[in-house]
């Protein structure tokens, strides 16, 4: 992928269209098949898109695309009040984390500022018809005009797709819950907010473990705070958590009960010759995940994409420019508070291709193997269903080409924070605040 | 309250509109309210427009250096002191916004460059106390009937460093008697422009030298009594325990000023812990001859105030 070189082909289809403030969508989660996309928006609702199959399973033929349809909708958290402090808990979804599938039922995990909560998300299309004591309506029958037995059969019906609330995992957290990651083993869970990190059983709802708590003794002192946490793909020891100094640090569980000593750190050394009163700010790590291999860490910090290997703690082994022409311009987003939105990475499936979000409407991918990046866009008004995306560029210099965007004319409200990558195939499905767009690769797809 | 803050809004918006220059950023919503309201409103946002510009020139003048520095600053302390929402604040922000604070309040220290500071609040002529107006506005917090506290000084409640940044105590050396404070803070607004008076310098230094010491202090941890300089306002993070003495200005200043929620841990958690001191308490540290003319507090806290007073005589019969 180059800047100037042919795009691939992307096959896109627009899915919501909404314009009041509970319908920006918070958090966008694939699950381990890639089948289902789970949405959380501000509102506290949860969709969940379906991947539309070929009736008879098979993977969907050359040319055509299994697209995302609306599958199931829940109201997932409320607004609620916490009377001891006398302020409001806001119903956001922070994060919706799928958990492997075990049966046909599907589980996923999702968050507000508080409270997690696991829903079971099961199908019935089959309801029993026939009963003795029973009539169709379900009025108990009068006994004596039953003059013969019969056994109830399992008639199709209408798929009905139930969620339901079956854990929820309430007063752990005293500050803000940012992150929440399932291990390994299935069976447990970690929840992270700004000082703490609790580990669950997925089973037990009364009970956690604090694995971490970087809370000092006099508020004060408290300088640093935990921005991200995630556990390791294979280990169900290890565990990395990033702060807001910019470093990461990875934990090991079988070294002691309370993981506040980390078992490495990450951290780059400062550049001297870049240092700013927003040295600090811009350095914050927004999102950290692991790749799938399990080798690698990517972080997000306000300008740059990074990836570390796991076994090499005095810095990243690749750092991606996503906006360094806002470096300039850092005074007026710290004034705007803009220096302080948080944007995701994500991985391919391949951990060749990561992607993250930037500002009017714009998001980039990289290109691990060659270096380089691409951006794109997701807006409406450009784009076509079915259409090839055309790369974007911000001018910062140089020949002006017809198309690009100067930087100061970037729309700083639309901002691509939250998005997912298909476990398997190159699909992504990227929020911009109220839509969600779902992008397809055609030419990568045809190769598969 | 509310009349004067929004019109305060107005004006701010209203200078931004008419400024073609300005780039798509710098529309959102500017709030200065803690500069002085009368032309260092127009030229606080023109410095923004042009803070991008002295942030990024590598080769810039003393002065515009330090100015882009204060700038930073009471944009920071703006920050910290509107997390009164009825959310709970993102700490993550206020934790980010606070480390700035600190790192620009070492380097001003270790350039010794206080004069800056004083220079951009006593240089307009305006008198302080009409200052305070409108950083006691901003300081209103949701419970005007919330027994005042003492507040800690910094980190994460900006209001308390709002307030003294813009304070008559800025320009005060000492604080021993509340009378000589505000004839000192009067002649030092002049003093500073000038920068004539060996008097001036003198006390520049007295300032720079208690600033050092307690800078010093605030390294070992220990949180200090006493006369309450810069540095002890900025450079100390402890919080405040204990009733301040009677003398001193700047408690009395601020007496009236609801600091229930600049306790750090209800900043952070929101619960309203007790109070350290007592309402009576604080009534009773005032001194008659505190209350002067020039602070002009909002009705609803000084109202508040008087009918505990008046409260109090009743059920104590005196």
């Amino acid at each position: 992928m180059g800047e100037d070189g042919e795009s691939p082909k992307i096959n896109h289809s627009f899915l919501r269209d909404y314009v009041t403030e509970a319908d920006v969508i918070s958090t966008v989660e694939f699950n381990q098949t890639g089948d289902l996309l789970a949405t959380g928006d501000k509102g506290g609702r949860v969709v969940i898109f379906q991947r539309e199959t070929e009736p008879k399973g098979e993977p969907e033929e050359l040319g055509e695309s299994g697209e995302y349809n609306v599958y199931s909708t829940f109201q997932s958290h409320e607004p609620d009040f916490d009377y001891l402090k006398s302020l409001e808990i806001e119903e956001k979804i922070n994060k919706i984390r799928w958990l492997p599938q075990q049966n046909a039922a599907h589980f996923l995990l999702s968050t507000n500022d508080k409270t997690i909560k696991l829903w079971k998300v099961s199908e019935r299309d089959k309801r029993p018809e026939g009963y003795n004591l029973k009539d169709e309506e379900g009025r108990i029958k009068d006994i004596s005009t039953v003059t013969s037995l019969r056994v109830p059969v399992l008639k199709p019906t209408d798929l009905m797709v139930e969620v339901r609330p079956r854990r929820i995992f309430a007063n752990g957290h005293t500050y803000h819950v940012n992150s929440i990651s399932v291990n390994s083993d299935g069976e447990t869970y970690l929840s992270a907010d700004d000082l703490r990190i609790n580990m669950w059983h997925l089973d037990i709802t009364d009970r956690s473990f604090n694995i971490v708590d970087i809370k000092p003794a006099n508020m004060e002192d408290l300088t640093e705070v935990i921005t991200a946490a995630e556990f390791h793909p294979h280990h169900c020891h290890l565990f990395v958590y990033s702060s807001s100094k910019g470093t990461l640090r990875l934990c090991d569980m079988r070294e002691s009960a309370l993981c506040d000593k980390h078992s490495k750190i990450f951290e780059e050394p400062e550049d001297p010759g870049n240092r700013s009163f927003f040295s600090e700010i811009i350095s914050s790590v927004s999102d950290v995940k692991f790749s799938h291999s399990g080798r690698y860490l990517l972080t997000r910090d306000y300008l740059t994409v990074k990836v570390w290997d796991l076994n090499m703690e005095k810095g990243p082994v690749e750092t991606y420019q996503v906006h360094e022409y806002l470096r300039s311009k850092l005074c007026s987003l710290y004034e705007n508070d803009c220096i302080f939105d948080k944007f995701e990475c994500v991985w391919n499936s391949t951990d060749s291709v990561i992607m993250t979000g930037a500002y009017n409407s714009f998001f980039r991918m990289f290109d691990r193997e060659t270096g380089r990046g691409v951006t794109l866009e997701a807006w409406r008004e450009s784009s076509k269903p079915r259409a090839v995306l055309r790369t974007r560029r911000v001018y910062t210099g140089g020949r002006r080409r017809r198309g690009d965007v100067g930087v100061d004319s970037l729309d700083f409200t639309k901002k691509i924070l939250h998005m997912a990558w298909h476990p398997a195939e190159n699909i992504i499905a990227i929020a911009a605040t109220n839509n969600l767009y779902i992008f397809q690769d055609r030419v990568n797809a045809e190769n598969q | 309250m509310s009349g004067s803050l929004s019109a305060l809004f107005d004006h701010v918006s209203a200078v931004g509109e008419g400024n073609a220059g300005m780039s798509p950023m710098l529309q959102a919503p500017v709030i200065l309210v803690g500069w002085p309201r009368r032309q260092g409103v127009l030229v606080s946002v023109l410095w923004l427009s042009t803070l991008d510009f002295l942030f990024g020139a590598k080769h810039v003048l003393q002065g515009h250096q330090a100015l882009q520095r204060q700038s930073l600053l009471d944009m920071s302390l703006i920050k910290l002191q509107l997390c009164h929402m009825l959310v709970e604040p993102n700490l993550c922000r206020s934790v980010l916004i606070a480390n700035t604070v600190r790192q620009i309040q070492e380097e001003m220290t270790h350039d010794g460059s206080w004069h800056m500071v004083t220079e951009a609040f006593c240089g307009t002529g305006q008198s302080p106390s009409e200052r305070l107006v409108a950083t006691e506005v901003l300081c209103r917090s949701r419970e005007q009937d919330a027994e005042p506290k003492l507040f800690s000084v910094i980190s994460y409640e900006g209001c308390r460093e709002e307030e003294v940044v813009a304070d008559e105590t800025l320009c005060s050396v000492s604080v021993s008697d509340t009378v000589s404070n505000v004839c000192l803070a009067g002649r030092m607004g002049q003093c500073w422009e000038k920068s004539e008076l060996s008097g001036v310098e003198r006390d520049e230094e007295a300032l720079e030298d208690s600033r050092e010491d307690e800078e010093v202090d605030t390294e070992d941890g220990a949180s200090t009594e006493g006369p309450k300089t810069i540095g002890q306002v900025f450079g100390t993070f402890e919080i405040k325990n204990g009733s301040p003495g009677p003398d001193s200005a700047l408690e009395e200043l601020f007496s009236d000023v609801d600091t229930s929620y600049y306790d750090l841990d209800t900043m952070l958690t929101g619960m309203q812990s007790a109070p350290k001191m007592g309402p009576y308490d604080l009534l009773d540290s005032l001194a008659p001859s505190h209350s002067s003319p020039s602070i002009v507090s909002t009705p609803n806290c000084r109202s508040d105030l008087n009918e505990l007073d008046h409260i109090m005589e009743i059920i104590v019969g005196s």
